[in-house]
């Protein structure tokens, strides 16, 4: 977030939320933008071109999902929701229409810093979906051959955990549901068996994680699905 | 092969039967001949045994008639304090049944299982106090001689010429489970009397001349060894039966024993029990009301129906037939209900009754049927003179109509002669004989059939005018005349008998319909009361009361009741016992109604009070099996009613749910909003890092302020969520290693300070519960570790199977637990120290208790040996998930 400047979109009804979001992300040099209703919202999208919106679940007018949904019709950029902590079937269905991350109220600024940097870093990737090669820790993906290696080390994974490592490169950085992993590895016919996707992540830490115990890449988001965190 | 195996249903039924055993006492029976065998001595001999052998014994009651030897035994056991009882100015002490059950001890002894109960008490025998305890799961020793059996009562009677009136069902003697017998011969026993240690003084010789003859010691003794050897014997073949060591013999015996109003109806009915027990058949006990029984004398229908209640004390099915031919309707009965023996008494009966009225086994001889008859002569007794039956209410009109119709039919003949022949003549007197007999019944038929062959002859048959008859055929006539007068006379009144009979059961039939209807329609348990009482006190002509348990189980009149009438005592025991009592019953007879449990399908719903009016006979037959339907429909409405509120109750439930989850919704929503601004804006000031110092601290202490206040409200939330209403689990199939990755995850600023050791067991399966709470049961758990220990002090979380479930455990190095709080930790608002210096109200524990409980596991805190605390907490891990297509594609 250091050269070129990022135009932030914030639509949330609270003031007071998106005063403070305002400065904290002004401190850090972007170009911050505030509507507190989606109608405003989508006239301030469609006419400012933000590189990251930040979306209230609970808007006064309409349904997030609905929102991020008519957004994901004309535009890829990073979505962030952020939602109150009980309601996860809210999160699962606002990251099913296409957001990439969520936060839940109250959070610290310092989390919140976090997450958007991590979408800009994603974005900021040349190419990143065609990219032949991906690597977190001492793991490669070699993409077109599909090769795993560690430090040089080939590394067997099984048809499904492939799949599965692929779903989560592509998306890398964003949070996966349940059902979108499921689907991703398994096809549409699965998207109701979750204890699959447990055994297989299970599985593929024991294989990529240095301790599986505490996986510092493919991480859980409980409740809602998984994230690789490169 | 195949034939040896036990049937199912044999087996299903010893299963029943062990069951029942194991949660009913005990009941063993010292039993003995006669009196002064030392039944008493040998049972508190074992008792004392028992005790030495460091079993707890109480002596519920012993009489030891003076006995100093049986005394010395009783010394050193425990004595329960006799009631005592007021009894027409008299103090008397009696048992203390209430005292017992409230003890509750292992094993009790009750002497005298015979002994009749002072009036007042619960129960008028003192076996029914023992079935009671034993309900209760009491084990119960106590001691009974061979003539207090009701079915030998008879026969000891007639051999000692001494009756006892003292008697015990026979069932309790067959489903004890232990009897000992205790067994002195005669001649010791004859000399034991002498040296005076069976009863004192005078007393002895008087006994020892009217019952301790030899004769009669004999006799009993053998009685009673045979009763113990058909017990014996018994025993055995139920268990060849249950083992299937033979082929069970697949056909029961059925025996129907006719009863009648003669006097040896009991001693019939007794004989029938006795063949019945001893072929192990099930039997039936019949009577018919005839016609001729309408008029029958008060004292022969109550010996009827004390037969019948006798039957139905020694395990008789019980019927009332209804019908013109005894025989003809017993035989069909009888082949219907597939019996294969009919016992039936033969009382003597002079030449003239002999040929007048065939008795009912010369009629039954008679009729076609292929069953065993089995006569008993019933012995002929010294009948005091009877009052003579009473008869229909005679109607006087019958008489004199038919005195009157005669005259008319005279005049008439009269006319008639002087146009038609005499033999026509006659007809028109056949006509009118036939008519009153029609109209007016028997009696008067009768009457107009004399009356009419007398003015017959006297007016018509030459020489007229005198009762002289010159041709002998007229007598042939006047024979005729009469015998069809009096067979029409008879046919008409059996008409007319039927026709009542009808009416009376159709009138029976519209009232119980009438209340089915009634109570269909009923659509609150207050409106069931009023139908029931409207239509019972009709039916029954007595007053009704209908008391319903409350929602401890304690019976209460469901509306105004007569002051003197609702006993609640009785009527709870009725409803926790679910037997009748009260009034005409043998528990609690003294009460002035009686009472009977509304027993509906799933349990009992209510006790039905009736107070019976003066001609009111509850125990008549058609009584019982009217009072038995209207009982069963009223509870019936009150069940479905009681389930339709159970339905209502869910709705409201459900209702107030939504409700309050769409509160907790939107508070949860409205302050949630306010924290994340100040939370926010909080850390946005910190993070600009003022320089001046005080303003900073400020700074800093306002952020760390909002983030406690955000946990505290968090805390509250979730425990406004878990406390109120159902907790609604989202289970889904988890591996609980990735809930521990999250938890630390976000405590890893708390537990930046503090050494993690994590162990999973590698083979650890998944396990089914709902991952964002048990991730919060995590997180308050590690939260604990980090806020209470010292910083640097490891952290363990340990998660393994333990006895079929998965255990976690989170321990620390910290100061551990206070002793004795490891209990209350769970409970609301409570922390480890009462002023600690660390923030926070105590919630934590608490909702993970209340998270892991709403799972099906549970969560404990204890110390560790090496010093800290320990908690852990247990779930169920759920049928294993089905993984049979995973790697298909």
């Amino acid at each position: 977030m250091t050269s070129n400047t990022h135009r932030i979109l914030i639509i949330e009804d609270d003031p007071v939320i998106r005063r403070f979001i305002r400065s904290s992300l002004e401190d850090e040099g972007c170009e911050v933008y505030e509507a507190d209703t989606a109608a405003r919202g989508l006239i301030e999208a469609g006419t400012r071109q933000p590189t990251l919106l930040i979306l209230d679940l609970g808007l006064p007018d309409r349904d997030g999902r609905e929102v991020i949904q008519d957004i994901r019709t004309w535009s890829q950029m990073p979505i962030i929701v952020l939602s109150a902590r009980t309601q996860e079937h809210e999160k699962v269905a606002a990251l099913d229409a296409g957001a990439d991350d969520y936060l839940v109220k109250p959070f610290g600024v310092s989390e919140l810093l976090a997450r958007v940097r991590a979408q800009f870093r994603r974005n900021a990737a040349p190419g990143r979906d065609d990219l032949p090669v991906f690597s977190f820790g001492e793991i490669t993906v070699d993409i077109p051959q599909h090769r795993i290696t560690r430090q040089g080390e080939e590394i067997h994974l099984t048809p499904i955990e492939y799949r599965l490592l692929a779903a989560l490169i592509r998306n890398h950085g964003r949070v996966l549901t349940h059902r979108q992993l499921m689907i991703d590895a398994w096809g549409p016919g699965y998207a109701e068996r979750t204890h699959y996707l447990r055994i297989y992540m299970k599985q593929l830490r024991e294989k990529l994680e240095h301790n599986p115990a505490q996986p510092q890449f493919l991480l859980t988001e409980t409740g809602v699905g998984y994230r690789l965190q490169s | 092969m195949t034939e040896q195996r036990p049937d199912p249903d044999r087996l299903l039924a010893v299963l029943e039967r062990e069951r029942e055993l194991a949660t009913r006492g005990r009941l063993k029976i010292f039993f003995g001949a006669c009196a002064g065998v030392g039944k008493t001595y040998a049972m508190l001999s074992a008792a004392r045994q028992k005790h030495s052998e460091g079993a707890q014994v109480l002596i519920g009651i012993v009489e030891t008639h003076g006995r100093s030897e049986t005394a010395a035994l009783l010394e050193g056991l425990t004595l329960l304090p006799r009631r005592e009882v007021q009894y027409r100015g008299h103090t008397l002490t009696e048992f203390d049944l209430d005292a017992a059950l409230a003890k509750k001890p292992p094993l009790i002894v009750v002497d005298e299982l015979a002994h009749t109960n002072i009036e007042g008490s619960r129960h008028r025998k003192r076996w029914q106090d023992v079935e009671e305890l034993l309900a209760a799961g009491i084990d119960v020793w106590t001691a009974v001689n061979v003539q207090h059996l009701e079915s030998l009562n008879d026969v000891v009677g007639s051999i000692t010429g001494i009756r006892v009136h003292e008697t015990v069902p026979d069932r309790i003697y067959e489903c004890a489970d232990e009897v000992s017998l205790v067994d002195l011969p005669p001649e010791e026993l004859q000399n034991r009397l002498k040296a005076g240690k069976v009863y004192l003084g005078d007393a002895a010789e008087r006994a020892a001349e009217n019952f301790f003859r030899t004769g009669n010691l004999i006799a009993l003794r053998e009685l009673a060894l045979r009763r113990t050897a058909d017990r014996v014997d018994a025993q055995m073949r139920a268990y060849r039966a249950d083992r299937a060591i033979e082929r069970v013999w697949q056909t029961r015996d059925r025996l129907m024993v006719c009863i009648g109003s003669s006097e040896g109806s009991e001693t019939l009915v007794r004989n029938a029990a006795r063949m019945a027990s001893h072929l192990q058949a099930e039997w039936i006990a019949a009577s018919v009301e005839t016609p001729g029984m309408a008029g029958e004398s008060e004292a022969r229908r109550a010996r009827r129906l004390q037969a019948l209640k006798l039957a139905d004390s020694l395990g008789a099915e019980v019927c009332t037939l209804t019908a013109v031919d005894a025989a003809q309707a017993l035989v069909r009965f009888a082949v219907s209900r597939n019996v294969s023996k009919l016992i039936l008494g033969r009382a003597r009966r002079n030449l003239w009754q002999r040929l007048l009225q065939p008795s009912l086994l010369d009629r039954l001889a008679a009729t076609e049927h292929e069953l065993e008859l089995v006569v008993v002569g019933l012995p002929r007794r010294k009948i005091a003179r009877e009052t003579p039956p009473q008869r229909l209410p005679i109607r006087w009109q019958g008489y004199v109509w038919a005195i009157f119709i005669c005259v008319a039919t005279t005049a008439l003949a009269g006319l008639l002669l002087s146009v038609f022949d005499l033999a026509n003549v006659v007809m028109v007197f056949l006509l009118a004989v036939v008519g009153v007999a029609l109209r007016f019944g028997r009696g008067p038929g009768a009457l107009a059939a004399c009356l009419s062959v007398a003015s017959f002859d006297f007016f018509f048959v030459p020489p007229r005018l005198t009762f002289t008859v010159n041709d002998t055929q007229y007598f042939f006539t006047f024979a005729l005349m009469l015998i069809v007068a009096l067979v029409i006379g008879q046919l008409a009144a059996k008409l007319k008998f039927e026709a009542v009979t009808a009416a009376t059961r159709e009138h029976r039939s519209i009232q119980q319909a009438e209340l089915s209807r009634a109570l269909s329609a009923a659509l609150s348990t207050e409106q069931i009361v009023e139908i029931a009482l409207q239509h019972l006190a009709g039916i029954f002509h007595a007053h009704i009361s209908i008391l319903l348990p409350d929602a401890n189980d304690r019976v209460r009149p469901a509306h105004e009741a007569r002051k003197d009438f609702a006993d609640l005592a009785v009527a709870q025991w009725v409803f926790d016992h679910d037997q009748m009592a009260g009034h005409g019953t043998t528990t609690l007879p003294a009460t002035q109604a009686r009472y009977l449990p509304l027993r509906a399908p799933m349990r009992v719903r209510g006790v039905l009070g009736i107070l019976p009016g003066k001609d009111t006979a509850l125990d008549a037959p058609e009584m019982t099996r009217q009072i038995e339907i209207c009982i069963g429909q009223i509870a019936q409405a009150l069940e479905r009613v009681h389930y339709v509120e159970v339905a209502q109750d869910a709705l409201v439930t459900m209702e107030s749910e939504r409700l309050r989850n769409a509160l907790l919704a939107a508070i949860s929503h409205d302050l949630r909003t306010p924290l994340t601004g100040l939370v926010g804006m909080a850390d946005t000031l910190a993070a600009r890092q003022p320089h001046r110092a005080p303003e900073r601290e400020m700074i800093l202490g306002m952020r760390d302020t909002a983030h406690r206040l955000v946990a505290l409200v968090t805390n509250l939330l979730d425990m406004a969520r878990l406390q109120t209403g159902r907790i609604q689990l989202k289970r889904d199939w988890c591996a609980v290693e990735e809930i521990i990755e999250t938890a630390t995850r976000q405590l890893a600023t708390q537990l930046a300070g503090h050494p993690l050791e994590t162990h999973i067991a590698p083979d650890l399966p998944l396990c089914k519960f709902d991952p964002v709470l048990i991730e919060r049961v995590m997180v308050n758990l590690l939260d604990n570790a980090a806020k209470y220990t010292p910083a640097g002090s490891t952290v363990w979380i340990t998660a393994k199977l333990a006895r079929g479930m998965l255990e976690v455990r989170v321990e620390d190095e910290g100061p551990g637990l206070p002793a004795g709080s490891e209990e209350r930790l769970f409970t609301k608002f409570e922390r480890g120290a009462s002023e600690s210096a660390q923030p926070g109200v105590g919630l934590g524990l608490a909702i993970c208790r209340a998270i892991v409980n709403a799972h099906g596991g549970n969560i404990t805190a204890r110390n560790r040996p090496g010093g800290g605390a320990c908690f852990s907490f247990r779930l169920p891990l759920g049928e294993a998930p089905d993984t049979e297509d995973m790697e298909t594609t």
